[in-house]
Order: C-alpha cells, then sequence, then structure tokens
C-alpha cells in the first residue's frame, strides 16, 4: 500500500465505491435528484426574486420597505 | 400591498412549502434515529466482539444508507422557496436565519459526509474503534445538523436577540447566545430530534417484527429490538417529557397556539385538558371556519393549567381572552395590539418618507425610535399586528391543530407502551408466539410518521397568521410572483418528492426482503 496519505483517501473511496452493491442505484437516484433541483429547479423556477430584480442591497431594502409600508 | 394580496398565490405558496417540508421530513427523522440505534448496536459489536452485531450494525446501517441517500439535499428545496416565494420574509430576518442555515451546511457537510464515508467504506480498514467513532460522530452530526435548522424556527416562533435596522430594513442579531439558548429553541432541538429517537426505534421495531412473522433472522430481529425498544422506552420517555417543557414555552410566547391545541375558547382558572374529543359545528361563531366546538371530549380536570403554569388553579387564557383582552389577567386586547403595531408601521412610513424627501433630521428622528428600547416593547414587538385588518384573521384553524397536536400525543404515549411490551416479550422470549403484536408493530411504523408529520402540522398551522411571531403575518412575507407559477412548481414538486418516497420504499422493502448481506444464500 501506498505511503502517500491522498492515494490512500482516493483509494479508500475508490474501494468504497466499487465494492457498493446497493449504492449504484442510489448514486443515480442522487445525481438525477440534485440534477433537477440545482439545473433545472434552481434556474427555471426558483430564481432569487431581490437577486435577480434589482443590482444592489440598497434598492432591495427600498423595495422591501416599499411593500412592508404600502 | 396588503389590501390588494393575492390571497390564492400567498396559499399556492404555503402549500408548496408545506408540500416539501413535509415530505423532507420524511426523511430526516429516520435519519436522525437510526444513525444512534447503528451506534449502539455497533458499540455492542466492538464490545462483546460478537460477529453478529456487526452483521446485524451492516443490514440497519445498509437501510440507513438508502434513506440518507434519498433523503439528501430534499431540504435545499426549501431554501430555494426562501429566496424566490418568500422574498420579503427572507429579507426582513436578515442574517439571523442565514447564519444558522449556513453552519447548518458547513456541519452537515463536513461531520455528515466525512464520517458518513468512513462509516460505510471503513469496515476492515480502519481500526474498530476508529470506525466506532464514525459511526457515533454522524448520529452526534445528524442530530448536530437538526439544532441549526430547529435554532432558525423557534427564532421565528419567538424573535428575540435581534435588532430591527430601518435602514437596511432588516433584522439584525445583537446576541447570537440568546437565539441559540433561547429556550424555545433548546426545547424545540431536544423534543424533536428525540422524536426522530423514537421514530426510528419504531421503524427497527417493525422491520423487525416482519421477520419474525416470516420466521426469518429472529435473532437480527431479536437483538434488533431489544436495542430498538430500549432506547424507544428511554427517547419516548425523552419525549414526553420534552414535549411538556415545549408546551409549557408555548403557552408564554404563543398563547394563541396553545389556546387553538387545546380547543380553549374561554380562559378559566383549574383549566381541564382534552384528553380525547370531537369538534363539530360551532356556536361560537358559526361563520368562522377555523372556530369549532366539541361534540364529545373526555376531560381531565384541572390538568391544562397545571402543565402551563404549574399550578392546578392557574388561569390559562383562552381564545376570546386573546382577541377581546382581558384586563383584570392583564391580557392586551387584539384591537389594542393592532392600533401599536399601525404606529409602529406608520413610524417605518414616515422614516421612508423623510428619506424620500432628503429630509435627515425627520429620517434620523424616526430612526431614532427603533433603537428606543420603549419603542421596541411597546410598539415594535406588535409590528405584524398592523397588517391585520379584522382579529378573526388572528385566530389560527383551531380543529386541525387541536387533532394533530393530540394525534401526536395519543400516538407518543401509544409507542411508549408498544416498546414496553415488545421488551417484555423478548425478554420472556414469547415474541414468536405474538403475531397479532407483531402486525401492529409493522404497522406502527406509518404511524409514527403521522405522529412526526402531525408534531409539524401542530407547530406550524397553530402559530398562524405568523411567518415570524407578531411581527410579521404570512401573508406580507410572501413575494409578488405569479401565482400560477407557484402552482406548476407544487404540482412538479409533489411528482418529485412521491417519485423519491417510492423509491425510497421498494428500494427499502427490496433490501428487508434480501436480509443481512452474510445471511444470503
Amino acid at each position: 500500500m501506498s505511503n502517500n496519505i491522498f492515494i490512500r483517501i482516493f483509494r479508500f473511496y475508490y474501494d468504497g465505491f466499487r465494492g457498493m452493491t446497493v449504492g449504484k442505484k442510489l448514486w443515480i437516484i442522487i445525481l438525477i435528484k440534485l440534477f433537477v433541483f440545482f439545473v433545472i429547479m434552481k434556474l427555471f423556477f426558483f430564481p432569487d426574486f431581490l437577486e435577480s430584480r434589482f443590482d444592489n442591497d440598497e434598492e432591495r431594502s427600498e423595495y422591501v420597505l416599499e411593500q412592508l409600508t404600502q | 400591498m396588503i389590501d390588494n394580496i393575492d390571497l390564492s398565490l400567498v396559499d399556492w405558496s404555503r402549500g408548496q412549502f408545506a408540500l416539501t417540508a413535509l415530505y423532507h421530513w420524511l426523511f430526516v427523522p429516520l435519519t436522525i434515529g437510526l444513525s444512534f440505534i447503528l451506534a449502539f448496536m455497533e458499540t455492542l459489536y466492538v464490545r462483546t466482539g460478537d460477529e453478529k452485531w456487526k452483521s446485524i450494525t451492516k443490514f440497519w446501517m445498509t437501510l440507513f444508507g438508502i434513506n440518507f441517500a434519498i433523503g439528501v439535499a430534499t431540504g435545499i428545496i426549501l431554501e430555494f422557496q426562501f429566496g424566490t416565494n418568500w422574498s420579503s420574509y427572507s429579507w426582513f430576518v436578515g442574517d439571523i436565519f442565514g447564519a444558522p442555515l449556513a453552519i447548518e451546511g458547513i456541519m452537515a457537510f463536513f461531520l455528515e459526509t466525512t464520517f458518513l464515508a468512513v462509516m460505510f467504506f471503513g469496515w476492515n480498514k480502519i481500526s474498530k474503534k476508529w470506525h466506532l467513532a464514525s459511526t457515533w460522530l454522524v448520529a452526534i452530526g445528524a442530530s448536530l445538523s437538526a439544532l441549526w435548522i430547529l435554532v432558525a424556527n423557534a427564532w421565528m416562533q419567538h424573535p428575540i436577540g435581534m435588532q430591527f435596522n430601518p435602514d437596511t430594513v432588516r433584522n439584525e442579531m445583537v446576541n447570537f447566545w440568546e437565539i441559540l439558548m433561547s429556550p424555545v429553541a433548546v426545547n424545540k432541538w431536544l423534543h424533536t430530534t428525540s422524536s426522530g429517537f423514537v421514530l426510528g426505534s419504531v421503524f427497527v421495531v417493525g422491520v423487525a417484527s416482519w421477520f419474525l412473522l416470516k420466521k426469518r433472522e429472529v435473532l437480527l430481529a431479536k437483538r434488533s429490538i431489544l436495542v430498538a425498544a430500549t432506547f424507544g422506552i428511554l427517547s419516548s420517555i425523552f419525549v414526553i417529557w420534552s414535549g411538556d417543557e415545549s408546551t409549557r414555552q408555548i403557552v408564554h410566547v404563543q398563547p394563541m397556539k396553545f389556546a387553538a391545541i387545546e380547543g380553549l375558547y374561554h380562559g378559566q382558572e383549574g383549566a381541564g385538558l382534552v384528553a380525547i374529543g370531537i369538534m363539530s359545528e360551532s356556536t361560537e361563531d358559526s361563520e368562522n371556519e377555523n372556530i369549532k366546538d366539541f361534540f364529545f371530549r373526555i376531560e381531565i380536570p384541572n390538568l391544562l393549567s397545571y402543565m402551563a403554569y404549574g399550578h392546578f388553579e392557574a388561569f390559562v387564557p383562552g381564545v376570546v381572552d386573546l382577541i377581546e383582552g382581558n384586563q383584570e389577567r392583564g391580557i392586551m386586547s387584539a384591537a389594542e395590539k393592532m392600533e401599536r403595531g399601525k404606529y409602529a408601521r406608520e413610524v417605518l412610513r414616515d422614516l421612508k418618507e423623510a428619506k424620500a424627501a432628503n429630509d435627515i433630521v425627520g429620517y434620523e428622528a424616526e430612526k431614532a425610535k427603533f433603537m428606543d428600547p420603549g419603542f421596541q416593547e411597546n410598539y415594535f414587538r406588535y409590528f405584524g399586528y398592523g397588517f391585520i385588518s379584522d382579529p378573526q384573521q388572528l385566530i389560527p384553524n383551531v380543529p386541525l391543530s387541536f387533532y394533530s397536536f393530540h394525534t401526536m400525543v395519543g400516538l407518543g404515549f401509544y409507542f411508549l407502551l408498544l416498546f414496553i411490551l415488545m421488551l417484555i416479550f423478548v425478554y420472556r422470549d414469547t415474541i414468536e408466539r405474538r403475531r397479532g403484536w407483531l402486525r401492529l408493530a409493522i404497522w406502527s411504523i406509518a404511524l409514527a410518521y403521522l405522529a412526526s408529520e402531525s408534531g409539524w402540522i401542530m407547530a406550524e398551522m397553530g402559530r398562524q397568521p405568523w411567518v415570524i411571531q407578531d411581527l410579521m403575518p404570512t401573508f406580507a412575507a410572501v413575494s409578488q410572483i405569479d401565482a400560477g407559477m407557484v402552482q406548476v412548481t407544487f404540482w412538479l414538486f409533489a411528482a418529485i418528492f412521491t417519485a423519491l418516497a417510492i423509491a425510497e420504499v421498494r428500494i427499502m422493502i427490496r433490501q428487508i426482503k434480501l436480509g443481512p448481506k452474510e445471511g444470503r444464500k
């Protein structure tokens, strides 16, 4: 076994993943899920409302102030 | 904005948040509970050197892994919703909400993911003791991750340790420890995590019961029940104690929620606790859907007063007292709170106008009011009431609050009984003959989820109309976005999360049927 700590860590994870039995199906679910959440959902359906409409915090605070005092 | 707010937007946004939170909570309590059961089982393996304990630990670890993998990142959706659907809220709470969530993210990432990998991949690669330490750290990490989320939630139920900054229109954290050590936060964390322990224990007892019914893996099943039922008994007692403490907090910080969960309309001394009750139409206010009278109830005299104040004759305020006020008992009316809230909003409006007019003196004068402790205590703390147009809006859905609370409590006591009996059956070695109880234990897994979800329904529905208690009503927190888009994402989430839940159940069942690796042909 290599004495290099990084190689040993790599081998630890590599062997671990290779030895998984149920895990392969789970990894597919995890990857699809993360893709749907972070790519499809976040990009197309969940833009940050204040971030996307205003350029700076001052404008954002003015907008919220307007909303709270109307 | 408030007068012409689109209520369907508010309802769909709330529905979407509730849907994702309830689905997310299907995965979390099992992770919290099962992680400790794994740690106990592995400790027994390390202490005894009995390879069977190792096999048992690895079997439950596989189920833990399935639940963790499918549940991971489902909570991130809630954070997306804060930014998109609840932007006024997100801005208003400032770093108070953001800081605990950031800590949670970092802790979860480093503690759970690092030691999780060691826990799964480290068998026979590192020493037994290091492996055991990793398993314990996963368990502790899971509960500590929950702490930060619950601290953030507790702050919404009881906002403290902050100062409103009118310059930024944000609440700023001034005392981290006050927020972290708030009795509401501490009790919420203890109660929620220990309820996860109970759910995990019911899960293990239920699955082990299935093996016994099938006359398979008998030793695994009996040992698992031994560990899970013991842990379940201790956790159930702790859940009852922490629940009692939580309720005592609620009566002080959210008296309307307390009145709602008990269906108490008129305050009374020596108030009784409704053990079982069925609600029907109300003579109190038949037009109000939120209010229902008891058609039938079994009450334990004076217990509610004791539960609330530790005194059997103590006065417990009801819904009517909290709306109309009760001078004799020092309870301010809703109308008075609304007046004070409206004044606080007017001051904020004056500040805005002074800023727009470049009136620096006027602006500083209004700003100084928000820094004045007297204004904070007498006016700003009722800021949210300034949005309320009718005191009836301040009454949460009483039947839903009542039923969810009593479902949770009733099932909590049932689980304690189940654990005790299962433990006795194992000790007497009669458990294999108790087929009725074994079947009941399997069905109890669904009941454990029902109890756990009911707890959240009670906590979140009971505090309506507030998103931040007394400071911001839910309808003022919502972003002005298209309600149609919220409906689309609602159904999208419903489909995705249902698919994930089905995947979890199917993979779990398949794995349970396969049994432990060592026992497979």
